[in-house]
Parts: C-alpha cells; sequence; structure tokens
C-alpha cells in the first residue's frame, strides 16, 4: 500500500512537464522539450538494472556483428575437419566442433551478424511501412483509416508465425523472403499504435491551432505528430526486433530461411537435432545465442516502455 | 447493446476480414516466382502434363474468376484436393491432422493459464519481494526461449538422459508431456505478466481500499474481490495465446514428429503442394479468428455483469 503510494507521487512528477490522458490506451506523451526528454530517459534507463544489463549485451551484440574475425576462432564454412567430428567442447574448439567438424563457437559469433542483420531490416522495413498506414489513418480517419485499418485486420487475422510461414512458402526459402515475411507480419502492430497516438495528438488543442493557421498536412505530421508518437514506436521496434530473431530462426529451424552453409543459429539447431544422442553442445549453443539476444532485446524494450511511459506497466 | 446483437454485429463485422483472408490465402499461389503449374508438376514435366496442371488449378481462367470460384468452393468446404497424392485438403486436415493440434492447443493453454495466472497473482501479492523478481525472471526467460530449443532440450533431458519420457508422437498422456511444456512456456510467461500487472492495477484501486479498511481479510480481499476483476483484462491475452498456438504449434509438432496441421503444413510446403498449404492456413486462420470471437463475447459477458453487479 504504502509502496504503491510513493510510486504515485513519483509518476505524476515524471509526468508534470508533459500532457496527460485519460485514453489509458497506448499513446504518446506529447509536449515534452526534446532536450530534456533525452537526458531524463537516459538517467531513467540508467536507473533500469535489467535494461542496462540488456542494452550492454546489445552493445556487445552489435560489436560481434560488425567485426565477428575479431571473436572468432576458426573460419565459419570452410574449417572443417572430418576426422574431429562432434568433439566436445575444449581449449581448442570452445563449443566443440559439429557433424562436419567445424567449429561451433566460430559459427556462432558469425550467427550474429546474420541474425541481426535480418532481425533490423525486418523490423525496420516493417515500422516504415506500419508507420506511414498508421499515421495516415489516424490523421486522414474517415474511409482511409477505415479502409487501412480492415487490411490491418486481415494481416492479424492469421495466427502467429504462419503469415510469415505463408509468405516464404510462396516466395520460396531464401533470408531475404523471412525479411519481407517478418516485415509483414510486423506492420499492423506498428499501425494500429501510430494510429492510436496520431488520433490523440490531432486532437490536441496546439495542433488543431496550427491546422487553423494553415500549416500543410506534411508539414504538421513530420513537425508535430511524428516526434509525438515515437515512444511508443521505439518501444513496439525493441521489443519487435525479439520477435523477429525469434521467428526468423524459427523459419531457418524449419528449413524456410538460411540455407546450408550459412553458419545461422536456427539452422545449426535444426542440423544438430539429429544428433542430440552424442552430442547436445551442437544445440545448446545455438540456442543459447538466440535465447540472450532475444532476452537482451526484450529487457532493453521494457525498459525503455517504464522510462518513455511511466503508466504503461 | 444486448449481447445477441452485438455478437451479431462481431459476426457480420468477421465478413470481410473472412474475405480478405480468403483472398490472400489465394494470392499465395500467385505470389510463387514462376509459373506455379511447373512448380507443382516438377521440371521434367511435359507440355501436356503442365496444360493437365494447369486446368486442374484453374490457372488459365482471369484472376477475379479465379478468386471467386476458389471463394465460392471455400464456403462450400471444398478447397481443392493434394497434387501429391489427390486426396481433399478437407480430408487431409480434419481426418486427425486437425484434431491433433486442437488437443496439442488445448492442453498447453490449460497450463499457460494454470501456471501463467498462479506465478502473475502470487508476484502481484508479493511485489517487490525476491520472490516477484525471481518469478519475473523466469517468465523473461520463458518469453525469450526458442520453443524448438526447449524442445530439444528436453527431449535431452527427459528421453535421451533419464528415459522418463518418449521423445516423439502423439497419443498417450506420456507423448503428451514434453510437447505441451515446449508449447505452453512462452504462453504461460505472457500470461504470467498481464496477470501481475492486471492485479497491481486492481489492488491500487479504491474499492480494494475500502475492503481492507472494512477489516475484510487480506485472503478475501485478494480471491474474492481482486482476483475476479484483474482476470477480466486476462482473459483476451489467453485467447490471443491459443491461437498463436494453433499457428505455432508448427515447431513444437516438427520437433516431436506430431502429425499435426503444422506437420501437415510444413510437409506440403517442401513438396510444394500449394492445396493443402492454403487450405492448412485459411482453416487455422478461421479458427483463430472464431477462437477471438468467443472471447470478445466473453470478455464483454463478464464485464456486464461487473456493472449489473
Amino acid at each position: 500500500m504504502g509502496l504503491s503510494g510513493v510510486r504515485k507521487v513519483q509518476v505524476s512528477q515524471s509526468l508534470s512537464s508533459s500532457f496527460t490522458d485519460d485514453t489509458g490506451s497506448i499513446v504518446a506523451q506529447p509536449g515534452i522539450a526534446p532536450i530534456g526528454r533525452g537526458r531524463t530517459l537516459l538517467r531513467k534507463l540508467l536507473a533500469n538494472r535489467a535494461a542496462v544489463v540488456g542494452g550492454a549485451y546489445i552493445i556487445l551484440l552489435l560489436v560481434v556483428a560488425a567485426a565477428p574475425s575479431l571473436f572468432a576462432t576458426h573460419h565459419p564454412t570452410r574449417y572443417q575437419n572430418p576426422t574431429n567430428r562432434f568433439a566436445p567442447p575444449s581449449s581448442e574448439h570452445w563449443f566443440g566442433t559439429d557433424n562436419l567438424g567445424r567449429d561451433v563457437y566460430s559459427r556462432v559469433i558469425y550467427g550474429t551478424q546474420v541474425t541481426l542483420w535480418v532481425a533490423f531490416r525486418s523490423v525496420f522495413f516493417g515500422m516504415i511501412i506500419g508507420v506511414t498506414l498508421g499515421i495516415v489513418a489516424g490523421y486522414y480517419g474517415k474511409w482511409v483509416d477505415a479502409l487501412i485499418m480492415r487490411m490491418m485486420d486481415i494481416l492479424l487475422a492469421f495466427p502467429g508465425i504462419l503469415l510469415a510461414l505463408a509468405i516464404v512458402s510462396a516466395l520460396g526459402a531464401s533470408l531475404d523472403n523471412v525479411v519481407i515475411a517478418i516485415a509483414i507480419f510486423s506492420v499492423p502492430t506498428f499501425a494500429r499504435i501510430v494510429r492510436g497516438s496520431t488520433l490523440a495528438v490531432r486532437n490536441l488543442e496546439y495542433v488543431e491551432a496550427i491546422r487553423a493557421l494553415g500549416a500543410r498536412d506534411v508539414k504538421i505530421l513530420a513537425q508535430h505528430v511524428l516526434p509525438n508518437v515515437l515512444s511508443p514506436i521505439i518501444v513496439q521496434a525493441t521489443l519487435y526486433i525479439a520477435t523477429a530473431i525469434l521467428i526468423a530462426s524459427g523459419l531457418s529451424f524449419l528449413g524456410l530461411g538460411a540455407q546450408p552453409p550459412i553458419p545461422e543459429w536456427g539452422l545449426m539447431l535444426a542440423a544438430g537435432r539429429d544428433f542430440i544422442w552424442n552430442a547436445i553442445h551442437v544445440t545448446l549453443f545455438p540456442g543459447l545465442a538466440i535465447m540472450l539476444a532475444v532476452l537482451s532485446f526484450n529487457l532493453l524494450g521494457d525498459g525503455l516502455r517504464d522510462a518513455l511511459d511511466p503508466r504503461l506497466k | 447493446m444486448s449481447l445477441g446483437v452485438y455478437i451479431a454485429r462481431r459476426l457480420l463485422q468477421m465478413i470481410p476480414v473472412l474475405l480478405g483472408v480468403v483472398f490472400l490465402v489465394f494470392s499465395l499461389l500467385h505470389l510463387v516466382p514462376g509459373d506455379p503449374a511447373m512448380i507443382m508438376a516438377g521440371e521434367q514435366a511435359s507440355p501436356v502434363q503442365l496444360e493437365r496442371m494447369r486446368e486442374r488449378l484453374g490457372l488459365n481462367d482471369p484472376l477475379h474468376i479465379q478468386y471467386l470460384r476458389y471463394l465460392g468452393n471455400a464456403l462450400q468446404g471444398d478447397l481443392g484436393s493434394s497434387v501429391r497424392n489427390n486426396r481433399a485438403v478437407t480430408q487431409e486436415i480434419f481426418t486427425s491432422r486437425y484434431w491433433t493440434t486442437l488437443q496439442l492447443a488445448t492442453m498447453s493453454i490449460m497450463l499457460a493459464v494454470f501456471i501463467g495466472v498462479t506465478a502473475g497473482v502470487v508476484s502481484a501479492v508479493w511485489r517487490h519481494s525476491l520472490l516477484d523478481t525471481a518469478i519475473m525472471l523466469v517468465a523473461l526467460f520463458g518469453l525469450s526461449m526458442p520453443s524448438f530449443w526447449l524442445g530439444i532440450m528436453l527431449i535431452f533431458w527427459f528421453s535421451v538422459q533419464l528415459f522418463w519420457l518418449p521423445a516423439a508422437g502423439w497419443g498417450t498422456l506420456q507423448q503428451a508431456v514434453l510437447p505441451v511444456i515446449t508449447l505452453g512456456t512462452a504462453g504461460a510467461a505472457v500470461i504470467a505478466r498481464m496477470t501481475r500487472s492486471s492485479m497491481l492495477e486492481v489492488i491500487g484501486q479504491d474499492y480494494i481500499r475500502t475492503a481492507r479498511a472494512k477489516g475484510v481479510r487480506e485472503a478475501i480481499v485478494i480471491n474474492k474481490h481482486a482476483l475476479r476483476n484483474a482476470l477480466i483484462p486476462v482473459v483476451t491475452v489467453v485467447g490471443l495465446q491459443f491461437g498463436f498456438f494453433l499457428g505455432g504449434s508448427v515447431l513444437t509438432e516438427t520437433v516431436f514428429a506430431i502429425n499435426g496441421l503444422g506437420r501437415l503444413m510444413v510437409g506440403a510446403i517442401a513438396a510444394r503442394d500449394f492445396p493443402v498449404v492454403q487450405g492448412a492456413v485459411l482453416v487455422a486462420s478461421v479458427s483463430f479468428m472464431m477462437v477471438n470471437l468467443v472471447v470478445d463475447v466473453t470478455y464483454r459477458f463478464l464485464n456486464k455483469r461487473i456493472e449489473l453487479s
């Protein structure tokens, strides 16, 4: 009881410089000075230990992805030693070797690049399309809104990874097609969030005033609506990178994404699956890599959400 | 608005979405780069065989005719026939596959609800305790774990090392244990997080404070006053998760070699058997929509009761 009271005071203080609304859904808090917001955000984020751990791990992943050769001990595909297959972890092969005698550690390292590249691209494209559709729907309303949101409803009618699976099944198995599939999969979520926030911003008095003064729609959208819907977009994008990693590795696991000999984590799991009887390390480490990557983006996303919008607990 | 009117309105609203879903599923065949007839008949197919395949799939007609025919047939329960074995797609799906997946999804959601709600309530009641932190950390790991990897690890421990449970198949209770844990874990994590935040919101409200101030015992405050209201938003999440399980069982079924809808789909994709892929996607999506409808109606019904009482 006492604790929740203390929390409430903190919340109202942090909101003192911003507009609040009572819709209760995911909406932006417009009106905070950008610089002040940036500093407060960073301070709040750094106070969140879980988010710091997640962020630090993501930085490590980015470094590894940028220069995998600095970290790898062997070449991920060319190094093969048929006489040393399924070797358990050792000082020479930290994560052991796989069914072709390749170094699992080096393949996991190079896999970071593959995974992040797929996840970032798919979320980026999905975000661009989704945000555009959401802003257009929320700002113009009426039939435009109805049409766009019905289309989003259709995409959301496919449960889980089924939409991505169906798209890849038609386009063919490749990582680029996985990017397309996950991008399409993530469009409706972005569109929905942004539409809601745009609606809330559009009806604010100052935006209506600017419009009454004759500002062009594009200018209003770019200068006033977009900055105000950024917070929920950033949170959603971070969380969706986690989802994208899970879906991409899942599709590769099913043979619909990366093709051999690409060192992709899901594909490595699929290949190692047949050998869990004698070499569990071949599946253990790529799986851990997926889990830790997903976990770090989830931690950062949760932290960002708490920092950007204290009401969304 | 009465509940009957609400259900009728929701059903009407579903029609355009359903038409769109059928259209997307129909379009899949036309997203295929190159000639779908060639891909399905095989590279070595003679011109006569190709023509027969085109004829069979109706690819010679204009697109809108093809769509209307697919829609019309689908409404009559005809989803075409498998290119591989000529069996009707509906027969392939509903003879046993669909029910297997439904069983798996149902058992998994039951596990997820039981664990998720319990963990979420415990977390909320002892907020900021070590237990709360531990539960939320485990939930975060549960969310972040790839289900197919969890499945493989469970097989490794309980089948390969301990010989406790079978590693594959479906039918006996022992065979169900590992797949249900595999599929249910992420759902349990989502439900636990949702239950916790919903409980915290309710516990902070005035009527709970009033109940406590009146001297009502804490156990009764939690079980009778708080939990009932906190679980209403959880219903929505449970419905969504159940729908995801219907689609997400693809990976679990692959790991445990379970002949459900998901494995049917994966096999059909590998064999380029598009009518089966389309049919399976359509059936899963329509099931998902139905689940969502039931959930929304339940949600409204529960909310109504609160308004009345």
